[in-house]
């Protein structure tokens, strides 16, 4: 398998007319049938629709390419390019699920403003992908419908909660997919399946349309190939949207303005006081090269302390939790989704929900509950919100002294199928790296940055000031031309 | 603080949701683990610190009061388990 193309080589070729927007959805419809059926990566493909729309494109190519001889622009909008979504975000009279029975056959009525946004740019939609249900998981384990593989090695899981699109990504079946990210749920599968995984700062793209699950932490982002192409991904997605009155009030910027190449003069923060129980010291020995890199082209590498980090994992899993259990009350079986009968009214909804929703999600809804109880709710949920105002302090000091922040996105690399599924409580605590940026708003992005000895891809996770994407983008673009390899291929789909 | 049987059906019971004996013992036990391990947040001076329920402070977000069309009925009813093709169908209720 050859090295999959990226977003912006599918412009370049198009905008030089080598090729049209129907022969990269052909293209990508192709890969999706050869390798889709070992790697489990969506749980929808709409081909014949995509066709169609990609037809209709290659009819406007010449007209486009005009556009850009105009404006001197070598790529503008996201012009035929085949992209996938995580199917928690709603499309229009297209079945999406969130991964869980108890909307196994919701259409819904109305599509998220990122679906319609990427429409406007004239992306070309393939089908939707995998993930735990309703994004509450860090292995795609916890889908109703499906496994997902990692293409890195099949006995492996992806990540997740946004597997599916990392490993369509990764696998080369689509150049990018967006997925979100609550507690690391883009930026862990993106560093398990060696891809760019990019979550934006709270509110810099709307939710609207994205089946919530805690609505304060709750972000869209891309993942994608390169660090280029998440910025231009971003740049079609995001904006302030009348439809979600959680979107910040932001100019729409152009987020490849400062991918030069060039890190000198910045400041990356590193944190010694962080840490992980099982951490392995190939993940550490990566990130400590990676920051090397960085420091060897120019950048300045200064110590900050996140003193409180070591209390995110405890504050999120009772906020995230808290937040979910109000956010699902909505499935009660009387509007849409699945109905279980029962002789009362109380009796159809205790059914409905027994019987519509997996483990996890109960176990999370079950946690909310009791965190948000009368006699608790001082106690728990109070507590945990007081600790997320100290974690947003820590990084509002950390960012005086730097540009970014240098840390790994995960402990370790992709870990095997129920390997981690006998212990719930053992599993969040690998989130420790990602919770903080959810907790404090905060962007944040993984790079590769290396394979185990195992074979498996290892992540550098870079984090940024609020809404400074731009600086991000840049530290994270630079890395990757610096980085002295390429990420060889997924190697489980050889052979 | 460990989370006994009776604790986990009342709390299902609050959240909606039945459970089997089976998933009770199981729960009890993850429950408790997970709520000893939040216990840590009592160790931390919290005094006068004040909780965060949203990153960033957005205050007073409106829109233009335009009206506009909303769905229409029939698309709505379309994803209801039950309707009669006006409403959507319940159980009772109200007893009696």
């Amino acid at each position: 398998m050859g090295k999959p193309y990226t977003v912006k080589q599918m412009l370049v070729s198009m905008a030089s007319g080598d090729t049209q927007p129907s022969d990269w959805t052909q293209h990508s419809l192709g890969i999706i049938e050869n390798t889709d059926d070992k790697i489990g990566a969506f749980l929808q493909v709409n081909g014949e629709q995509a066709l169609q729309r990609a037809h209709q494109l290659d009819d406007q190519a010449a007209h486009w390419r005009a556009s850009l001889s105009t404006t001197g622009a070598t790529t503008q909008g996201l012009f035929g390019i085949p992209y996938a979504l995580k199917d928690n975000m709603c499309t229009k009279g297209m079945g999406t699920t969130a991964a869980s029975q108890i909307l196994a056959n919701y259409i819904p009525p109305y599509s998220a403003t990122v679906a319609e946004k990427l429409t406007q740019a004239n992306g070309v939609m393939l089908g939707k992908t995998n993930l735990d249900e309703f994004a509450m998981g860090s292995s795609t384990e916890h889908s109703a419908f499906q496994k997902t593989h990692n293409p890195y090695n099949l006995n492996r899981v992806p990540g997740g909660s946004s597997g599916g699109s990392a490993a369509a990504v990764a696998a080369g079946m689509v150049p990018f997919a967006l997925g979100s990210d609550t507690g690391g749920s883009i930026r862990q599968p993106a560093a398990f399946c060696g891809v760019v995984g990019l979550k934006p700062t709270y509110g810099r793209v709307s939710r609207f349309g994205l089946i919530a699950f805690a609505s304060s932490l709750d972000q869209i982002g891309p993942l994608t190939q390169t660090v280029e192409d998440a910025a231009l991904v971003l740049q079609y997605i995001s904006g302030p949207d009348p439809l979600d009155s959680t979107s910040a009030p932001t100019v729409t910027e152009d987020f490849t303005r400062l991918l030069t190449g060039e890190v000198k003069g910045l400041r990356i923060g590193i944190v010694r006081d962080i840490s992980a129980v099982g951490m392995d010291p190939q993940v550490m020995t990566a990130v400590d090269k990676a920051v090397a890199v960085l420091a060897g082209a120019g950048a300045q590498v200064v110590d900050v302390a996140l003193p409180h980090s070591a209390y995110a994992v405890a504050s999120y899993y009772l906020v995230a939790p808290a937040e979910a259990s109000s956010n699902l009350a909505r499935y009660d079986g009387v509007r849409y989704g699945r109905r279980v009968e029962g002789e009362t009214l109380l009796d159809m909804y205790e059914r409905t929900r027994s019987e519509g929703f997996g483990m996890e999600v109960k176990r999370r809804i079950m946690i909310g509950t009791y965190a948000l109880s009368s006699g608790y709710y001082d106690a728990y949920y109070k507590r945990a919100q007081q600790m997320r105002t100290l974690i947003r302090q820590d990084f509002d000091e950390a960012f005086q002294k730097c540009d970014v922040i240098a840390m790994p996105t995960t402990p370790s690399p992709a870990f095997a199928f129920e390997e981690k599924s006998a212990n719930p409580l053992q599993l969040y605590l690998d989130d420790i790296f990602t919770v903080p940026a959810n907790l404090a708003g905060l962007p944040g992005i993984n790079v590769p940055c290396g394979m185990s000895n195992e074979g498996l891809p290892m992540g550098l996770q870079l984090l940024g000031k609020a809404f400074d994407e731009s600086t991000l983008l840049q530290v994270a673009h630079g890395y990757e031309q610096l980085r002295g390899f390429t990420m060889p291929s997924p190697h489980g789909l050889e052979g | 603080m460990k989370i006994s049987e009776d604790v986990v059906r009342h709390v299902a019971r609050l959240a909606r949701l039945a459970v089997c004996d089976e998933e009770v013992h199981g729960l009890a036990s993850q429950l408790s683990d997970i709520l000893e391990y939040a216990e840590q947040l009592q160790q931390v001076d919290l005094t006068g610190v004040a909780p965060t329920s949203h990153p960033f402070p957005l205050k007073n977000v409106l829109r233009t009061d335009v009206p506009r069309p909303g769905l229409p009925r029939e698309v709505l009813l379309a994803n209801a388990p039950d309707d009669d093709g006006e409403q959507i169908r319940v159980p009772a209720v109200l007893e009696g």
